[in-house]
């Protein structure tokens, strides 16, 4: 990436992200990670697929999420996903994926709309159940959806069974830090 | 004080807990509800009724309980109206009753009961009628501090509550014999089970009963049941949890108990949590709940629930009373007197209303005979027997048990107004077949009443309900355990003498109220509840409903199917608010968002405003300044002088992409942007159908087929929800893709007529007025190369752009534009000067997009196309809507310029009636302007273009102020523009 002046700040509003454990668990400010939405335009499907394919991104079925090199993915809605790549080869990710797709989906940069908070830890279920209505259960390593916690609309991605990826509303990081710990402190 | 502790029970006798009642010390057991403690120590007086303050002690053992309500714990901690009958023991427990005055013993409000022949059903209706006025300040404040419940501590609860989902193929509501069963079966077949109780220890009545499952004692089968379950990890086991209501769709609602019985709740965790639990299917195991006889002076403590005497001697080791008789018209009703006698109670009759059956050997058993009265102040001294020939006996006891028979506890099972159905072989009720899609009683509740009934409909229902899932659970060889035929003669209440025989304990309805009623014609069972308020009280009528609709039958001479039934609603006992509000209090009522400055701002001192969710800076007061018309005026002619910065970050951005994209944003804009070219911005406003304007903002063309749309902040989900739905609804045949980047960019204005110069000196492309025109927008880089988007936009009528820069980077672009502007004296401006600025230039926001105002009233009907259809286009034709004398947006000065105005008032003639009449419009915005030195407003006035130069009166009804105002352009500063393409 070009080189400029300006010094980035974490979502929780520090210069280097966060990391608070309370009992088993452990919740992590995840800072190297670049979004960019991909959405497939009318009747391209085909050429997405091809596309995707030839570049090594997974376009995951509904409710799931895919990891890899470089590229990782989570669906979003019908021909619709999250790509993930990390952030310093790719912060620019939406420069780096249209041409990849060329005209056949829309790319559009989420990186910065978004802070993910990964939640570590034996029993994520115990937690989780006192925040939102994820069966984590039922829904292993590979599952991803769209929750809502503590009135914010999340995403959350099962990375393994021990650990857990929510990606929520940037401006509102403190809250659901604080949804999280709090949740933490009760389950534990 | 006399000790009532008998052996046996399953209370922890090693340890001892120390509680206190209305101030007395007393001691209990783990293992003890605050009413089996009491009675243990020889305590029968629980309460007051409600309305007479008669003495009252529990009738029953369990949450049915009408009379033993008290106040929990002291302090912010004081709880109202809770159940010592469930209310567990815990070394501290502070207990208090309540209803009375000056004490329990002695309560002066007792003279109700003297009074009571002025009290009786539909008293308030008739007699508080006259004046009408007097009901609400005079009347009704005297009768509820008469007759009333609890007092709230009126400080804010100190402690958390949380609210959780869960999931499970099968959840079982009950623990006793019926629902062991059912989760053992499911349970073993592998199924997610959810069994949840109300009560700390599972088992049900077997705790509470002698019976022998597996030859051995039920207790003893429930506690080796329930080590087995909890072996299973897909079974959860959910003590002290209570299902309140079945919902819809299979989703239950459920408050566990976490820290009731500790007298502070440990760090960090919730007294309570409301569970929303999603059950594919449900098992109603609830048992069931005795009723009464209603005979004169039924109420006296040490009256109880039969089934509650000898739980009490069963479970918790207590003699409620020493010389004991029974009273029953049923075969359940004989338990008790053997299993007290077994205890080693004296037993001194039991009186059987029925003529026929067998005798109970050890003890008279009377046979065809009634109590028709009792004796005892506090507590009951004797009862009055009339024989089957007629004669009349006293007898001396402290105790009495009484059996009208079992209700099977449906109160869930009619949630969704299923009707229960009458049973004439368990004379009871039974669940609707109609009741809650996916819910099936079992066990008591369904009127199973033999312990191997509930055993067996327990598995064979949870058998049935996972072959519903595609399960298959094995059915489990069934332990041995009675099965004795429900053996009962109905007998609702004595006919005898003119005293009171209570129904409703809780809300003191009796036989008489019910007869007053008949005979005022409130027959049917719905008028029956409100007029006399029977089952109307916190416990929802668990032990009086039947028994009262009974009454009203017998006096109809109808049945009681025919007479009918009410039917329950959630929550199945009371719900602290606390566990409704969960997280969502004080601070964290809901979540704030931050803009991309805050910290910098934060830093500064800013002082913030909420916006929705979001904290803005509001402005940002300098040292010396101590008014905040001193900060927002500095902001305003500094920026005007020369240049201000502003995070506009909050407002929403929409991209929206494909080949279909202008197409699309034609048609939900009035105005047109297919034509747009790429790189240039236009003013877009969003009609809702009806032709109202719904939002306002800029749209930018960054390419060929890629906008970024911008709403108002407070707009920006309704909007996307809007587009979403027509992509998805109206339209789906466009090719047009959308996201919310409202977060991912931190915007800043950058407005004065030094902007350009500031902002030159961070981007590095050439921005000159020829390279980047007014309305001109693109991608472009800051600071050596960071990816940024610049727009050329005014809202203040000043030299303007819009600057975004990836939001983790915002912090950083601040520091910089302040940096960058020092020398320019640049100022960082808040939504104060914001709007100062917006309503001298003439521009609209929220006060004028009211949900009622037209393109036309805002002076932007040109805006309108008519050459497409758009959403709203047709509607905001129409001729209400379009007419001349309609309102128009207007600039408003005072007068004399030393006059303030108020935003609200309404505009009047001069010398016209302050009337509704002769309202001509209002004044929406209102700001003091820095660079006019006085106050100014916009306004809709009633053909406000034609009346620029007349004088109105702005009269506000309400601040009782009027102001001589002279109408003028809404355009104040530069109403060429020039400043903007500057």
């Amino acid at each position: 990436m070009p080189e400029h002046s300006l010094k980035p700040l974490c979502p929780l509003g520090h210069a280097a992200p966060e990391t608070v454990t309370v009992g088993p668990v452990t919740v992590t400010e995840v800072v190297t990670t670049a979004l960019a939405s991909v959405a497939t335009r009318r009747g391209r499907e085909d050429d997405v697929a091809r596309a995707a394919a030839g570049a090594g991104i997974p376009l995951p079925l509904p409710g799931a999420a895919q990891d890899g090199a470089p590229y990782g993915a989570f669906w979003l809605g019908p021909d619709q996903w999250m790509v993930e790549a990390p952030f310093d080869s790719h912060e620019d990710i939406a420069a780096i994926l249209r041409p990849v797709f060329g005209d056949a989906a829309s790319i559009t940069e989420q990186t910065d709309a978004w802070v993910r908070l990964d939640v570590t830890g034996p029993d994520l279920p115990a937690l989780f159940e006192r925040l939102c209505n994820f069966d984590l259960r039922r829904h292993g390593p590979g599952s991803a959806t769209r929750t809502m916690m503590e009135h914010l609309g999340c995403y959350m991605v099962v990375r393994a069974t021990d650990t857990v990826s929510v990606i929520g509303p940037r401006s509102s990081a403190h809250s659901l830090h604080h949804a999280l710990i709090t949740a933490a402190n009760s389950a534990f | 004080m006399t000790e009532r502790r008998i052996p046996g029970g399953q209370i922890d006798r090693s340890r001892t807990l120390r509680f206190t009642f209305d101030g007395l010390p007393y001691t209990g057991h783990p293992g003890d509800t605050l009413a089996s403690a009491l009675l243990a120590n020889g305590v029968q007086l629980m309460g007051r009724s409600f309305k007479y303050h008669r003495p009252r002690g529990p009738i029953s053992a369990g949450s049915e309980e009408p009379n033993a309500i008290v106040e929990l714990r002291s302090g912010a901690r004081r709880e109202p109206n809770t159940r010592a009958t469930v209310a567990e023991l815990f070394d501290g427990l502070v207990a208090t009753s309540q209803n009375r005055w000056p004490s329990l013993k002695f309560d002066a409000m007792a003279i109700n009961d003297r009074l009571s022949p002025f009290f009786a059903a539909g008293f308030y209706y008739k007699t508080f009628m006259w004046p009408a006025s007097f009901w609400e300040k005079i009347y009704e404040p005297i009768i509820r501090r008469a007759a009333g419940l609890g007092s709230l501590s009126t400080e804010a609860d100190p402690d958390d509550y949380d609210k959780g989902f869960l999931h499970c193929d099968l959840l079982i509501i009950g623990a006793g014999p019926a629902g062991l069963s059912a989760a053992l079966t499911a349970g073993r077949a592998g199924a997610r089970v959810i069994l949840a109780d109300e009560d700390f220890r599972m088992g049900g009545r077997l705790n509470a009963e002698t019976h022998q499952v597996a030859q051995g004692a039920g207790a003893d089968w429930a506690t080796l049941t329930v080590a087995e379950l909890r072996t299973m990890p897909n079974v959860r086991l959910m003590t002290r949890t209570t299902v309140l209501g079945a919902m819809d769709h299979g989703i239950y609602a459920a408050v566990e108990r976490v820290s009731d019985h500790f007298s502070v709740p440990v760090a960090g965790k919730p007294r309570q949590i409301l569970w929303r639990i999603y059950a594919t299917r449900a098992i109603l195991a609830a048992g069931a709940i005795e009723r009464p006889i209603a005979f004169e002076n039924n109420d006296r403590p040490g009256i109880m629930l039969a089934g509650a005497l000898r739980a009490y001697a069963n479970r918790w080791g207590v003699a409620v009373g020493t010389r004991v008789a029974v009273f029953t018209n049923n075969d359940d009703g004989l338990r008790t007197a053997t299993d007290l006698m077994a205890a080693g109670v004296t037993v001194a009759a039991i009186i059987d209303t029925r003529v026929g059956g067998r005798i109970v050997p050890g003890t008279r058993h009377i046979k065809g005979a009634e109590v028709i009265d009792t004796t005892g102040r506090l507590g009951l001294s004797g009862v009055t027997i009339r024989h089957a020939d007629g004669k009349v006996e006293s007898l001396s006891v402290n105790a009495l048990g009484v059996s009208g028979g079992w209700n099977p506890n449906l109160n869930l099972s009619s949630h969704h107004r299923g009707r229960p159905v009458w049973n004439d072989d368990i004379a009871a009720f039974v669940p609707p077949l109609d009741g809650v899609a996916g819910l099936t009683a079992v066990g008591a509740a369904a009127g199973a009443m033999s312990t191997h009934a509930a055993l067996a409909t327990g598995a064979a229902q949870a058998v049935q309900a996972l072959s519903a899932l595609g399960m298959n659970a094995p059915a489990p060889d069934l332990p041995l355990a009675e099965d004795a035929p429900v053996e009962i003669t109905p007998h609702w209440y004595v006919h005898s003498g003119k005293g009171r025989a209570w129904i409703d304990q809780q809300n003191d309805v009796t036989v008489k109220d019910i007869k007053l009623a008949h005979q005022e014609n409130f027959v049917s069972v719905e008028h029956l509840k409100r007029y006399t308020t029977l089952g109307m009280a916190t416990d929802q009528g668990k032990t009086s409903n039947v028994l009262g609709l009974a009454v009203m039958a017998e006096l109809t001479g109808k049945t009681i199917p025919q007479t009918g039934t009410t039917i329950y609603r959630p929550p199945y006992t009371p719900v602290a608010m606390g566990a409704l509000a969960g997280r969502s209090r004080g601070a964290e009522f809901k979540p704030t968002r931050h803009t991309p400055s805050h910290v910098w701002a934060a830093e500064q001192g800013a002082v913030f405003v909420e916006v929705g969710m979001w904290l803005r800076t509001q402005w940002l007061p300098r040292p010396g300044e101590t008014t905040w018309r001193q900060s927002v005026d500095r902001e305003v002619s500094q920026t005007r002088r020369s240049v201000g910065i502003c995070d506009v970050t909050t407002l929403g951005k929409i991209d929206i992409q494909g080949t279909d994209a202008g197409a699309f944003l034609d048609r939900v804009y009035a105005n047109t942007f297919s034509s747009l070219a790429v790189g240039k911005v236009r003013y877009g406003l969003m009609l809702r159908e009806d032709g109202i304007v719904m939002d306002d903002g800029t749209t930018a063309r960054m390419g060929t087929n890629e906008y970024v749309m911008t709403t108002t902040t407070a707009n920006a989900v309704p909007v996307f929800r809007h587009l979403e739905y027509c992509r998805q609804v109206l339209w789906p045949d466009m090719d047009v893709q959308l996201i919310s980047t409202t977060e991912a960019w931190a915007q800043f204005s950058v407005a004065g007529p030094n902007a350009r110069k500031l902002l030159q000196k961070l981007v590095d492309q050439d921005i000159a007025n020829e390279a980047f025109p007014y309305m001109a927008c693109g991608a472009i880089t800051v600071c050596g190369g960071l990816r940024a988007r610049l727009f050329r936009i005014s809202f203040s009528g000043e030299l303007a752009y819009e600057i975004a820069v990836p939001t983790r980077y915002g912090d950083a672009m601040i520091r910089a534009l302040v940096e960058a502007g020092r020398e320019f004296d640049a100022v960082v401006y808040g939504t104060e000067a914001l709007g100062v600025m917006r309503v001298e230039k003439g521009h609209v926001a929220g006060n004028e997009l009211n949900g009622q105002s037209t393109a036309l009233n805002m002076g932007l009907g040109k805006m309108v196309s008519k050459k497409k259809d758009a959403i709203g286009m047709v509607l905001s034709q129409r001729d209400g809507l379009t007419r001349d004398d309609g309102l128009r947006i207007v600039g408003v000065r005072p007068v004399d310029p030393t006059h303030s105005l108020t935003a609200g008032a309404h505009f009047l003639r001069p010398g016209a009636e302050a009337v509704a009449e002769n309202d001509d419009g209002w004044l929406t915005s209102v700001v003091f302007s820095p660079n006019l030195g006085h106050a100014i407003a916009l306004g809709y006035l009633k053909n406000g273009t034609a009346r620029l130069g007349e004088r109105l009166r702005a009269v506000n009804l309400l601040a009782k102020t009027e102001v001589e105002v002279e109408i003028v352009s809404p355009h104040f500063i530069d109403p060429e523009g020039d400043r903007l393409r500057a």
